[in-house]
């Protein structure tokens, strides 16, 4: 399973891109990977308030819904509308497809995500 | 857990394992959606080897029999017949395939998650007649072979053609040093062909199919299948709280024959109260078992199967209504996640099933 540098990871196989007081946040090529060819995703409202550890949207295969956790607090700035007409983008590109960008409320929160080196372990159950 | 007889095969093949009743089964291999469309336009193969079989031998096997399930049995010893079992209030024990050897000797083939279960109340109800019952499970391993190119090559697995089996028939056959059923059903909506036999037999049939091309396929596909043709699966359009009736299997129960739950039957077609109906989304999401069904804010109902399927846009399912609100076209609001998705009743035929009839 691909796990990509530069990232931050949560236990939940979010992954967290940052840039200032921004963040980018999708799933890892291991949660798609378990999840199965996605068919439809769920997408947060632009502005919703979320806290570490909600749920913020879902993917779904033809088999299962899983919920997706935001692993960092925040205000939804944008979603990846794009996700909505072609959910497999979730799988073919995991670290491109990207599902909201939040402005973050608590960068603090960020030590407590993992490291690319730290997060391979729990890809391999 | 326990592994079926085609275990190793699945473990080769790289298949996406889960737990299903207690077995070690394969969800999919290729994928569900791939598997799906394999089935619908060229070849699958399943296993299905934990489903459970039990054995009723005796003078009166058929009275028993006849007793025990809701559907009319014959003498016809090449006829396969779907049935259900309930209980005394008509709650469903669980559906069967029931195949008459001969009238002193007839095979029903129950779920694998009701095995233990069923074969309890088997045994329990045949005190009053003299048979004896015995669980043939673990001796029997069983596969599907399904979709629209199977009768063009049965013959390359199982050195017979079946062109002489309509659908629900069967007949036993030499196979190895042996014998195996041969059985013109399925649980996809397809033409197509169910195997019962001995370990080795299985194995040996499984391999040929896969060496001539057949796509092997799990309990995944399993599942969208047989959901998209409209039959019906164990916990979800029946189950011990929900009866044939309410399930529209009426077709399955002969209320004109005596057997265990036949009253009360009668008496809930005098009163109906709910109804399994099918249902469209409005807006593409997924309803999923489970679900709330509502009419405006109140509760009326529950998914109790649903997919975006791999061969329709729009996503559908069965859901268990209060029969007030069943009427075709009625709207209603599936409540998902935080979401009421507005959807309306549909009939259930969400695919026309191409049986050999």
């Amino acid at each position: 399973m691909n796990v990509k540098e530069g990232l931050l990871y949560s236990e939940s196989h979010e992954w967290v891109k940052v840039e200032g007081k921004n963040a980018w946040i999708g799933i890892s090529d291991h949660a798609q990977h378990a999840l199965g060819s996605v068919v439809f995703i769920e997408l947060p409202k632009i502005g919703a308030l979320f806290k570490k550890g909600d749920a913020m949207g879902a993917v779904e295969s033809v088999k299962a819904a899983s919920d997706v956790y935001t692993p960092v607090s925040g205000k939804i700035l944008d979603v990846n509308k794009a996700l909505e007409g072609s959910p497999e983008m979730l799988n073919d590109d995991p670290y491109g497809a990207w599902i909201v960008k939040l402005e973050l409320s608590n960068e603090a929160e960020l030590k407590t995500l993992l490291n690319a080196k730290d997060y391979q372990p729990l890809c391999e159950e | 857990m326990k592994e079926t007889v085609l275990h190793d095969k699945h473990l080769a093949l790289n298949a996406k394992m889960i737990e299903y009743a207690g077995f070690h089964m394969p969800v999919s291999y290729a994928g569900i959606g791939e598997e799906h469309l394999a089935v619908r336009t060229g070849m699958g193969i399943f296993d299905v080897s934990h489903m459970g079989e039990f054995l009723v031998e005796g003078k009166v096997a058929l009275s028993f029999v006849n007793r025990l399930v809701t559907n009319m049995i014959t003498e016809d010893v090449t006829k396969v017949t779907y049935s259900l079992m309930c209980d005394e209030k008509g709650f469903v024990v669980d559906d069967l395939l029931v195949y008459v050897i001969n009238a002193q000797k007839i095979l029903l083939v129950v779920n694998a998650g009701n095995i233990d279960k069923d074969f309890a109340w088997v045994e329990l109800q045949s005190k009053a007649f003299d048979v004896a019952v015995r669980n043939l499970s673990d001796e029997f391993g069983q596969v599907a072979i399904q979709g629209p190119l199977v009768k063009e090559h049965i013959h390359e697995i199982m050195g017979e053609t079946g062109q002489d089996l309509g659908f629900m028939t069967y007949k036993v056959i030499p196979y190895g040093s042996g014998h195996v059923i041969f059985s013109r059903t399925g649980y996809t909506g397809e033409d197509g062909f169910e195997v019962y036999g001995k370990p080795e037999f299985i194995r040996d049939i499984w391999d040929k199919a896969i060496a001539i091309g057949v796509i092997p396929c799990g309990l995944g596909a399993r599942d969208t299948l047989r959901f998209e043709a409209n039959l019906p699966l164990y916990g979800h359009e029946i189950s011990d709280t929900i009866n044939p009736v309410e399930a529209g299997l009426n077709f399955a129960v002969k209320l004109e024959k005596d057997f265990i739950g036949r009253d009360a039957l009668v008496a809930y077609k005098e009163h109906p109260t709910r109804k399994v109906v099918g249902i469209e989304l409005l807006e593409r999401n997924i309803p999923r078992h489970g679900y709330p069904v509502l009419k405006d804010d109140r509760v009326i109902g529950v998914v109790t199967t649903g997919y975006l399927l791999p061969t329709l846009t729009t996503p559908v399912a069965c859901a268990l209504i209060d029969i007030a609100y069943s009427e075709i076209g009625t709207e209603l609001f599936v409540q998902i996640r935080n979401n009421k998705v507005p959807a309306k009743v549909r009939n259930r035929k969400f695919y026309t099933k191409k049986y050999n009839k």
